[in-house]
């Protein structure tokens, strides 16, 4: 495999998504292939950055308005019925 | 603990708020969970809320709220657009209890739910900017052009402050059929079958998007991590 093979499949490969005889080849590559190697760790660490970090703030105001309508949905759903 | 209790007793209403420790809405206590962890009495939870406990479908509002607004701002980048697709989903979620099937998490459903409503906006928002129903397959702007060590550890380089800035920044700069298919699988921890359901695409499309996306988002972070950039 050469890397335009690796870069096609990397995500793939991430994920544990390919087959044995698939993943082989592109560590046979990977054994060769300083660019690779080092695309390999970079795109699982963007994952797993992304993963770990809460990019967004929950507001207490947006926390309150939410409780107070589902209340009253529940309310109105129960007079409803 | 409750959850033994409960597993031997037919599910009544009002039970579960008697046993659910934060039977209400609080603000104090969020549950804030891993992405790909449903606690294992979110099915006594739905099934006790299906009943006509009010207590419980709280609870679950409780233990979702956060990770379904970072959703649906992670989708609109519209605050406003975010918050009113939150409320929806969940209103959505309590009148259509009764459709909900308990073979499936609870979890997912609500998300798909979310992110249909959050998509409706962004849609309404920039009807030119989104094509989520097509594939978009081009070969040409993903390969990475040059590869350079990023040297020690970004996470230890750069507060933590900063780094979320850096991470904010960047992954604004997606297109949204991109992030939207990379906060789904990466960040809510969705499969790709679940993803796919959600956004409407088919899963070899999903997979397509992801691919694009972490290689996009690698190559722009690059600009932050390479070595040298950041003593």
């Amino acid at each position: 495999m050469n890397c335009d093979g690796v870069v096609r499949r990397i995500s793939n490969y991430i994920d544990g998504d390919l087959e044995v005889s698939v993943v082989e080849e592109i560590e046979l590559h990977l054994k060769t292939c300083r660019e690779c190697t080092i695309l390999v760790q970079q795109t699982k660490l963007t994952v797993t950055l992304y993963r770990d970090s809460d990019l967004v703030d929950f507001p207490k105001e947006v926390q309150l308005r939410l409780h107070e309508t589902v209340r009253r949905e529940i309310r109105r759903q129960k007079r409803a019925t | 603990m409750y959850c033994a209790t409960l597993a031997m007793h037919s599910i009544q209403p009002g039970l579960l708020a008697n046993l659910v420790q934060t039977p209400t809405l609080s603000s104090s206590n969020p549950h804030r969970l891993p992405s790909t962890v449903a606690r294992e009495d979110e099915h006594l939870l739905v099934a006790a809320a299906k009943g006509g406990d009010a207590a419980a479908f709280e609870e679950l509002v409780n233990r979702y709220e956060r990770k379904i607004f970072r959703l649906t701002m992670n989708i609109t980048r519209n605050r406003e657009d975010a918050e009113d697709a939150m409320q929806d989903a969940f209103m959505k979620a309590y009148s259509h209890l009764d459709k909900f099937h308990e073979d499936s998490r609870f979890y997912t459903w609500l998300v798909r739910i979310a992110a249909n409503e959050a998509l409706m906006r962004l849609r309404k928002r920039r009807p030119n900017q989104i094509s989520l129903d097509e594939p978009i397959e081009t070969d040409d702007d993903f390969i990475p052009q040059q590869i350079e060590d990023w040297g020690p550890s970004p996470e230890q380089r750069f507060a933590q402050t900063e780094m979320r800035d850096i991470l904010r920044g960047v992954i604004e700069e997606l297109t949204p059929d991109f992030r939207i298919v990379f906060v789904l699988r990466d960040v809510e921890g969705l499969s790709t079958e679940e993803t796919a359901e959600a956004v409407g695409i088919s899963e070899a499309a999903v997979k397509s998007r992801l691919l694009r996306a972490r290689l996009k988002l690698r190559q722009k972070l690059d600009r932050h991590f390479r070595k040298g950039v950041k003593q």
